[in-house]
């Protein structure tokens, strides 16, 4: 039987351009380019290599974002993926961590699953709790944050190099897992794939597909709410010393001044 | 006043400094409780109350170390149960990160993560996140449920307010997912003996312009004479010359000390967004127009080969 494996991904702002907040104090998507979250490529990538060592894989890419967000799945897609899924609904807008983890878990059960695939984090949000809120709410094992992963006999395996400790974990699929950015080098789309991508199947779902009440979901529904965003005051221009062969001893100077010596 | 359940970061009952943070500021929005998870409950329970614990819910059993992060989730939630706290405070490591999201979901409760500072307010605890590469700080609160939030390191200094801090046994039965995820096997990573880089007072990081692993040695040299923490950019990381634990950044950690020293570091978005918060920035590059500088106090436009051994020189000089 197939392995049908799903892999979240999220468009997001690119992090070189200026980010902001809009009026509503979400996150402002006009000001700035989206692009698939790099952090999301590594998910795709080790979801195509478990794919390649399976006998037979099926490989949906989804995602819970704006009309925008259809590039991050194209991309996706010209990487190698199968096919899409993208939930997309006006009311969607403001909605955070739980009621995304909410939203996505119903997707991931329509299109049905043996194996979920996400990134460490989203680069904007950062929050890095969806991949463990959505192994909540399914009801299987978390096998998170790993550097190293590998699909044998229905069970997954992976590496997960933690603060203290190094571990070696073990779960049966159906599971949840999420990649780190140590996983390796996720691969570009060749213009076959570019070409190829353009007539796979993407689907769009909106809330009504998944049974989800508008009131669920949005900002009037999260579950958090932010009150006041504010820019980082810039930091004072500092001293710019050349070198010219007293440049240690300067620096010595300044921290000496400064208490740090 | 209501209590506030704090879930104990430690090793074998060693408390580990983020905690501290979190009871101390537990304080400003309740009685702490401490929920002790693991071997060495006497031992972290003296600690705990001195640092305002007034209760400490202790359970031991070899599920927290065989399974990753649901056991935890029980015994918290077994916690919020006897406890009925007013928030749940939890250190944003990464697995206090899921463990805090799973309790959320189960008690269907908003989650705020990364908090660097809390207050209370007229509508609940006000947590500040610093976000978009630390360029901007936000003020949120938690609008559904029992507010979990988790804490970075760093996030207030720790002060002393001794209380009862009794230990009480909290009896927690697992659930069917509890055993979902098995580790196989642990090697608990080697000391250098030098601080922790999330909890160090100062940080002396190396970058692409260290070129090579065995030129790090360079910049542990100022570190020791600094008695500060090593770091290193993805850069020097990706090439293999010191380890991904010492990451700084986005995908690293994040620091926030009293001194950051980067040394052959450009300064990219994802690097000052694990540094940015830096009290004071010192820089040596030798690129006039690297962004690090944009950061600086001060900076020295230099090759490091040159700067970074004459720094040291002077530092063990002057330090006697
Ligand atoms: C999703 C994502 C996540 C990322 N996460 C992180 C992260 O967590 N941490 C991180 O650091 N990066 C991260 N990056 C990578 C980041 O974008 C940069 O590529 C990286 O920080 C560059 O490292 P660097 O400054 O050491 O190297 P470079 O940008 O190559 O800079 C090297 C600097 O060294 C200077 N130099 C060279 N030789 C010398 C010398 N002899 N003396 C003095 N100066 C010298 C050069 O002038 C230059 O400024 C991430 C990127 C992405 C896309
Ligand atoms: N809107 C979304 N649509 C699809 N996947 C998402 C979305 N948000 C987050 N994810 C997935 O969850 C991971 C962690 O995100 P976060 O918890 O937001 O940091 C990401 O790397 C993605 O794999």
């Amino acid at each position: 039987m197939s392995l049908r494996i799903v892999v979240c991904v999220k468009y997001v702002p690119d992090a070189t351009g200026d980010r902001h907040f809009a009026e509503d104090l979400t996150t402002d998507r006009e000001s700035v380019d989206g692009l698939l979250s790099e952090l999301d490529e590594y998910a795709v990538e080790q979801a195509l290599q478990i794919g390649e060592d399976a006998d037979d894989a099926e490989i949906t890419v989804l995602t819970v974002g704006p009309e925008d967000a259809k590039d991050a799945l194209r991309k996706a897609l010209s990487m190698g993926a199968d096919k899409a899924v993208h939930v997309e609904d006006d009311d969607l807008h403001g909605t955070d961590a739980l009621g995304t983890s909410a939203v996505l878990a119903k997707a991931i059960e329509k299109t049905g699953y043996d194996l979920v695939m996400c990134g460490m984090a989203s680069t904007d949000g950062t929050m890095g709790v969806l991949p463990a809120l959505l192994a909540e709410r399914l009801g299987v094992p978390q096998v998170t944050l790993v550097s190293e992963v590998s699909v044998t006999d229905g069970k997954v395996n992976g590496r997960r190099d933690g603060d203290t400790a190094t571990e070696q974990l073990e779960a049966s699929l159906p599971a949840v897992v999420s990649v780190t950015d140590q996983s390796g080098e996720a691969r570009y789309p060749s213009f076959k794939g570019i070409m190829a991508a353009k007539k796979k199947p993407v689907e769009s779902l909106d809330l009504d597909d998944l049974d989800i009440e508008a009131e669920e979901v949005g900002l009037e529904g999260a579950w958090t709410k932010v009150d006041d965003a504010t820019a980082r005051p810039a930091r004072t221009a500092g001293t710019i010393v050349k070198d010219e062969g007293e440049g240690g001893k300067q620096l010595a100077e300044y921290l000496a001044g400064q208490k740090f010596i | 006043m209501s209590e506030v359940l704090v879930l104990v970061d430690h090793v074998d009952g060693a408390v580990r400094k983020p905690t501290l943070e979190l009871l101390t500021l537990a304080r400003r929005i309740g009685d702490p409780v401490a929920v002790h998870l693991g071997a060495g409950s006497e031992a972290a329970a003296k600690t705990l109350a001195e640092y305002g614990a007034v209760k400490v819910l202790a359970a031991d059993a070899p599920e927290f170390a065989d399974y990753l992060v649901v056991p935890k989730v029980d015994a918290l939630k077994a916690a919020y149960d006897a406890v009925s706290p007013s928030a749940v405070l939890v250190p944003s490591s990464s697995e206090g990160k899921e463990i805090a999201a799973r309790l959320a979901v189960r008690i269907g409760s908003g989650i705020i993560t990364d908090a660097v500072d809390l207050e209370s307010g007229d509508e609940g605890p006000v947590a500040s996140q610093s976000v978009f590469a630390a360029g901007f700080t936000t003020k949120s609160r938690v609008s559904k449920g029992t507010p979990v939030i988790t804490v970075k390191p760093n996030s207030t200094a720790p002060e002393a307010a001794p209380a009862a801090g009794t230990v009480e046994q909290l009896s927690v039965s697992f659930g069917e997912l509890a055993k979902g995820t098995k580790v196989v096997s642990r090697t608990p990573r080697e000391s250098t003996g030098r601080p922790e880089l999330t909890e160090a007072a100062i940080v002396v990081s190396g970058g692409r312009g260290v070129n090579g692993a065995e030129n790090f040695h360079i910049i542990e040299s100022l570190a020791d004479s600094l008695g500060a923490a090593v770091g290193a950019s993805r850069a020097a990381v990706d090439a293999g010359w010191y380890p991904h634990s010492n990451q700084v950044g986005q995908t690293g950690k994040t620091v926030s000390p009293q001194l950051y020293v980067a040394t052959g570091i450009s300064g990219a978005i994802q690097h000052r967004a694990g540094m940015q918060t830096s009290k004071t920035i010192v820089a040596i590059n030798k690129d006039a127009e690297a962004p690090i500088f944009d950061l600086v106090d001060y900076g020295i436009v230099g090759d490091l080969f040159e700067v970074v051994p004459a720094l040291t020189e002077e530092v063990k000089t002057r330090k006697g």
